[in-house]
């Protein structure tokens, strides 16, 4: 097949990815005319329907922006609204937040692992078709994906749409028992997250490399999770409170997302950025199963957000451990609560990556505005931008089955949650034919 | 609807949809572990867009549909997907209630879309945000924000065997009382949602010391008013009581006028 050919690809419905997204690319004359990440799932308006609701209600409901990551959600809510109100909710409530985002990459990062992105690199349509090869690997992804939801079920009733978090900690402490009986689910399960970081590493990934920019939380001490400041490997440094300084979001006529760039450029969020900058804030045994992939960290192959997924898998069950090794009861779960006025940021780091909430509260702790923006609208440029580089002259050489399967490997590769990205207040949109 | 009948040596083809929601009750099938693959084995999965099969105009014996109808183009997708499934089953408060995104239903919804969109002409989004039921014949809703495995595999075991799926109808109040959960509302002076709410999810909320914020919708006989004067008694404005009912199942018939009424209250 020539290279100076003219194509038209369109992808009507993403499969294997969270939410509804289409694809539409354009080639001319063997080049690459456009390329465009179509999001059309329906807005739900969450930031309007936010104001007006009390403080209390807010972690209940933004967790029903996405299904996938409700602790994500959950997490940058209370923390902003606790900086709002100048309540530090203590070490014990710390340490179970960080147990509970734990339980939302585990269950996450193994959902997207093994039923989502595997099944392109060892060529299935989906998860249970692998199975019938891959039997003990989907096996294991499943009993990882259990392992995470118990884990947020401990702290949260639930898995999805947990009922545990509120402002000023948790509305229950687990009891002693239940704690003892996860470290040892926990403990069994590290041999399972250890073998994973090998098995992805050894999937068929494409070798390309690209640059990109990498952007995640950053902490003195910790991998991040919760707390800390963003940085890039091109010296972004800033508090979670200037965000809207570098970070603007652009209209595109094809997608109910905004495109949020930094400094006016794409860039990454997500595992692989999170471990291109914080590979020194992981232990040394998640570091030597790391290397021993024979990868080298940080990477600039995207591919390799697998790998780093499975990584992160490997860290949140040993940080489990850790957290619950020192676990006791507290006296109480929570710390009181007093309302004030005032504006607050939290920004977490998702399963997808950094994100970032704004809350303007009133007098009683009603919300005036609301402000979020989630991971896969940060990704959306970046998307596009891997897309135009990935569809070199030899993949375009191939026929038209796998120019598509290609593409939908590179977008799936991203982890996109189309659900998250849809619902923020200062979305634009032009759907003009 | 008569109950699909299965033969030994056919497997009943199913399919997963999605329409305006967070996706988390699609996990209630893809968080089953190994059941899914057991599941997987008992049944035929022809279209589940996010777990990979995508043949979304395929004829199938039992539809499950997760989210809302919020725009047109889903106002036909349903009648589509309606007209090729002998047995539709509404999954979760989007479906059945029309979800959290129609707390936008009583809202100004235009001038909601001018604060947000810059070319509000262009949207292609609907007033209202409304239950399946309210656009096709629905045979089965499972309630629930999200619905559970339990549930999803209990509606899939009955129809395997030919039956209707039994579902409760029961408030979590009576969840409570049979696990031996102290009262939030008694104990506490909570704002428990449980007297009117429908049971399934296991009381999680009491469980945990808190308040049940009815995310499973109303109970098959509810006394909104009693549960309102109750909160009244604890101190709630008026406003906030119709924000208790007007929530994720805000538009669900008996928590709509429960909201209404307090609402009427709060302006006089």
């Amino acid at each position: 097949m020539s290279t100076g050919r003219t194509l038209d690809i369109n992808l009507p419905v993403l499969a294997r990815v969270e939410g509804e997204g289409a694809l539409d690319l354009t080639v001319r004359d063997g080049r690459v005319q456009e390329v465009r990440l179509r999001i059309f799932e329906p807005p739900r308006l969450f930031e309007k329907f936010l104001e007006g609701r009390g403080y209390a209600e807010v972690p209940d409901l933004v967790a029903r922006i996405c299904g996938i990551c409700p602790v994500a959600y959950q997490m940058s809510a209370v923390h902003a609204i606790e900086q709002v109100f100048g309540v530090d909710p203590g070490p014990w409530a710390r340490a179970m937040r960080r147990l509970f985002y734990c339980g939302e990459w585990i269950e996450s990062h193994a959902l997207h692992i093994h039923l989502l992105a595997a099944p392109d690199f060892l060529g299935y349509p989906s998860a249970p078709a692998m199975a019938a090869d891959h039997a003990g690997a989907v096996r294991r992804g499943l009993a990882l994906q259990a392992l995470g939801n118990e884990l947020i079920a401990l702290l949260g009733g639930r898995s999805v749409h947990p009922v545990g978090a509120c402002v000023g900690g948790f509305h229950r402490a687990p009891a002693q028992e239940e704690a003892a009986r996860m470290l040892e689910r926990l403990r069994e399960a590290v041999a399972l997250a250890e073998s994973l970081v090998a098995w992805t590493a050894g999937l068929p990934l494409p070798g390309t490399r690209q640059a990109f920019t990498s952007v995640s939380l950053r902490h003195p001490g910790e991998y991040p999770m919760n707390e800390g400041r963003l940085v890039s490997d091109r010296g972004l440094d800033i508090d979670i409170a200037d965000f809207e300084q570098r970070f603007a979001e652009r209209q595109v006529a094809h997608s109910t997302a905004l495109h949020c760039l930094l400094d006016g450029g794409d860039y990454l969020v997500g595992p692989l950025a999170r471990l291109n900058l914080n590979f020194d804030r992981l232990p040394p045994a998640v570091q030597a199963a790391a290397r021993a992939t024979g990868i080298e960290w940080p990477s600039a192959n995207v591919f390799h957000g697998i790998v780093a997924r499975a990584v992160e898998i490997h860290y949140a069950v040993l940080e489990a451990i850790r957290l619950l090794e020192a676990f006791s009861v507290p006296d109480a779960a929570r710390v009181p609560v007093v309302p004030r006025p005032g504006v607050g940021f939290g920004c977490t780091e998702a399963p997808r990556g950094a994100l970032w909430h704004r809350y303007e509260l009133d007098a009683a702790g009603r919300v005036v505005r609301a402000r979020i923006v989630p991971p896969t609208s940060q990704n959306q440029a970046r998307i596009e931008a891997d897309l135009r580089a990935a569809l070199s002259a030899e993949v375009l050489a191939r026929d038209d089955d796998a120019i598509r399967a290609y593409c939908e490997t590179v977008i799936r590769n991203y982890d996109p949650c189309i659900s998250c990205a849809t619902h923020f207040l200062d979305l634009r949109v032009d759907r003009s034919p | 609807m008569p109950i699909p009948q299965y033969s030994a040596n056919t497997r009943p083809r199913v399919a997963v949809h999605k329409f305006t929601s967070c996706d988390g009750c699609q996990l209630a099938f893809l968080n089953l572990g190994e059941d899914l693959l057991t599941l997987t084995g008992l049944v035929d999965i022809v279209h589940f867009a996010e777990a990979g099969p995508m043949a979304p105009d395929a004829e199938v014996d039992v539809a499950f549909v997760e989210g809302s109808v919020s725009t047109p183009d889903e106002i036909e997708r349903i009648a589509h997907i309606r007209a090729r499934s002998r047995y539709l089953v509404a999954i979760g408060a989007c479906a059945t209630a029309g979800g959290l995104q129609s707390l936008r239903n009583v809202a100004d919804g235009a001038q909601w879309i001018a604060d947000v969109y810059a070319s509000p002409e262009h949207i292609r989004s609907l007033a209202a945000s409304t239950p399946l039921s309210g656009h096709v014949r629905v045979d089965l809703e499972l309630w629930g924000c999200p619905v559970s495995g339990r549930q999803v595999v209990a509606a899939v075991r009955a129809l395997l065997f030919g039956v209707a799926p039994a579902v409760s109808g029961d408030s979590v109040c009576m969840e409570c009382k049979r696990s031996g959960t102290t009262c939030v509302l008694v104990a506490h002076g909570a704002p428990c949602m449980g007297p009117v709410t429908r049971t399934g999810c296991g009381a999680i909320c009491p469980r945990f010391g808190r308040d049940c914020y009815a995310c499973y919708g109303p109970a098959e006989t509810v006394n909104t008013d009693a549960l309102t004067q109750r909160l009244q008694g604890l101190g709630l404005a008026p406003v906030e009581i119709a924000q208790r009912f007007r929530s994720i199942n805000g538009a669900a018939p008996a928590f709509a006028r429960a909201s209404a009424r307090s609402r009427g209250e709060g302006a006089s």
